[in-house]
């Protein structure tokens, strides 16, 4: 940090987070991932571990603003800062704008991969409010549905655009 | 580092590392978290010095309009490299170290001829990045020195670059990719040019023959089709899952071929 002495390395981290609006602390192991931090730390269930190899993206959240995989993380990196995951992306109880257009377009199918695939369109779609077919599908080219279902995935970021303003 | 040597390990974006460290292929017992460092980030113009720090990530790269503008083959680059979430989080300089054969920084670097900032206990100095890479995975760096940052030199006005890569799918490495950096004369001479290939050696390749060829050389397809030919020699790939030594040395002709045409396009557009 920043002014005080060399550090010492520990094995054991205190961790200042934001998360959905909500601050925590907690002393967490210093090779804990983020990932594993927001599930069994802050039980916040919502933010999915599918691949644990930084392929699937099920495990996408934003930190600082920013989509990354939570599994390629350590939770140690996060004090700090301020993270969404899909808990909070709504704001009110019901769905977002973004959360609404996957579901008037069947944008998910067994919904293992969906919120992952909401942080990165968010990600996205704050980037480029309006994307072409083939920027959406590169949006979203490190997120897997092992269902497939991207046609409909690619249609719901398509209302979501249309949608506008807030997501 | 100076103090925990090998057994520790600096962490950039973590996008190679955290990953082995699964694998437990690397053990650290003590990890240097770089994040922090904001000097370690950004891209500088300095007169004709363009620097970009190590820890600038492939996102901010792919988006630069400075690097875009003058090195349009490190966009090419940025936007072929991993996913969208990986670019977000890895960064050019831990590409570098990791040195991974087929890393596509090592091969757009060779082309641009840039030189490596480095600092350690003992000072800063500067690496060519032809001296850089000395095996997979492992390069001119001290256990207890830190990469800081990538030094490029602004183009000349008829130069032009390119950046090519094959690849099965989102997210792997390049089975073949070829960068290209050239400037044309008068008389539409190939006045400069540096090539080089990914993923078909222990590290990423300059590729003499193809340069020899070009050097002087007229920028006719035909010509520029008979240098890239020699690319297939150039290439030292061995055999893997992404394929025979055969496929790749056909691919690193075709990929190179494919870049030193879009270089030369783009010199010649700047040569109006």
């Amino acid at each position: 940090m920043p002014g005080n002495s060399p550090m010492k390395p520990t094995e054991h981290v205190d961790v200042k987070v934001k998360v959905n609006s909500q601050a925590y602390e907690r002393t967490v192991p210093a090779r804990m991932l983020l990932v594993d931090f927001l599930r069994d730390e802050l039980r916040l269930t919502g933010t999915h571990e599918g691949c644990d190899s930084t392929h699937c993206g099920a495990c996408t959240v934003l930190v600082d603003g920013t989509a990354i995989k939570s599994c390629t993380m350590f939770a140690a990196q996060v004090d700090g800062s301020e993270i969404v995951t899909v808990e909070g992306l709504s704001s009110n109880g019901g769905l977002s704008t973004l959360q609404d257009a996957f579901r008037r377009a069947h944008g998910l199918q067994c919904g293992f991969c969906t919120p992952g695939m909401l942080m990165a369109v968010h990600d996205l779609l704050a980037r480029n409010p309006h994307p072409t077919e083939p920027e959406i599908r590169a949006g979203i080219s490190g997120n897997l549905c092992r269902c497939t279902g991207y046609q409909n995935i690619v249609k719901a970021v398509n209302v979501a655009a249309n949608a506008g303003g807030k997501r | 580092m100076a103090e925990y040597g090998g057994n520790a390990k600096l962490l950039a974006g973590g996008m190679s590392l955290i990953p082995i460290m699964k694998f437990r292929l690397a053990s650290p017992r003590v990890i240097v978290d770089l994040n922090r460092i904001p000097d370690l980030s950004g891209i500088r113009v300095d007169g004709n010095t363009i620097t970009i720090g190590a820890m600038t990530r492939h996102q901010e790269i792919e988006h630069s309009q400075i690097l875009t503008q003058q090195f349009p083959l490190l966009a090419d680059a940025a936007a072929l490299l991993a996913d969208p979430l990986v670019r977000n989080r890895g960064t050019m300089g831990g590409s570098l170290a990791f040195a991974d054969p087929a890393g596509d920084w090592g091969t757009c670097l060779l082309a641009l001829g840039a030189e490596l900032g480095i600092r350690g206990p003992k000072g800063s100095r500067a690496v060519a990045i032809d001296d850089w890479f000395k095996d997979t995975y492992t390069t001119a760096l001290a256990p207890d020195e830190l990469l800081t940052e990538v030094r490029l030199t602004k183009p000349s006005a008829h130069s032009g670059s390119a950046f090519t890569k094959l690849k099965r799918k989102t997210g792997d490495f390049a089975t073949v990719s070829a960068a290209v950096n050239l400037t044309v004369g008068g008389g539409s001479k190939v006045q400069g040019v540096r090539v080089a290939l990914g993923g078909v050696g222990p590290t990423p390749l300059r590729a003499p023959q193809v340069e020899k060829a070009l050097q002087g050389a007229s920028t006719d397809p035909s010509t520029l089709a008979s240098a890239a030919q020699l690319a297939a020699q150039d290439a030292q790939p061995s055999e893997d899952t992404r394929g025979s030594v055969a496929y790749k040395k056909a691919m690193a002709q075709a990929y190179a071929q494919r870049a030193l045409g879009q270089a030369l396009s783009r010199a010649q557009g700047r040569t109006g």
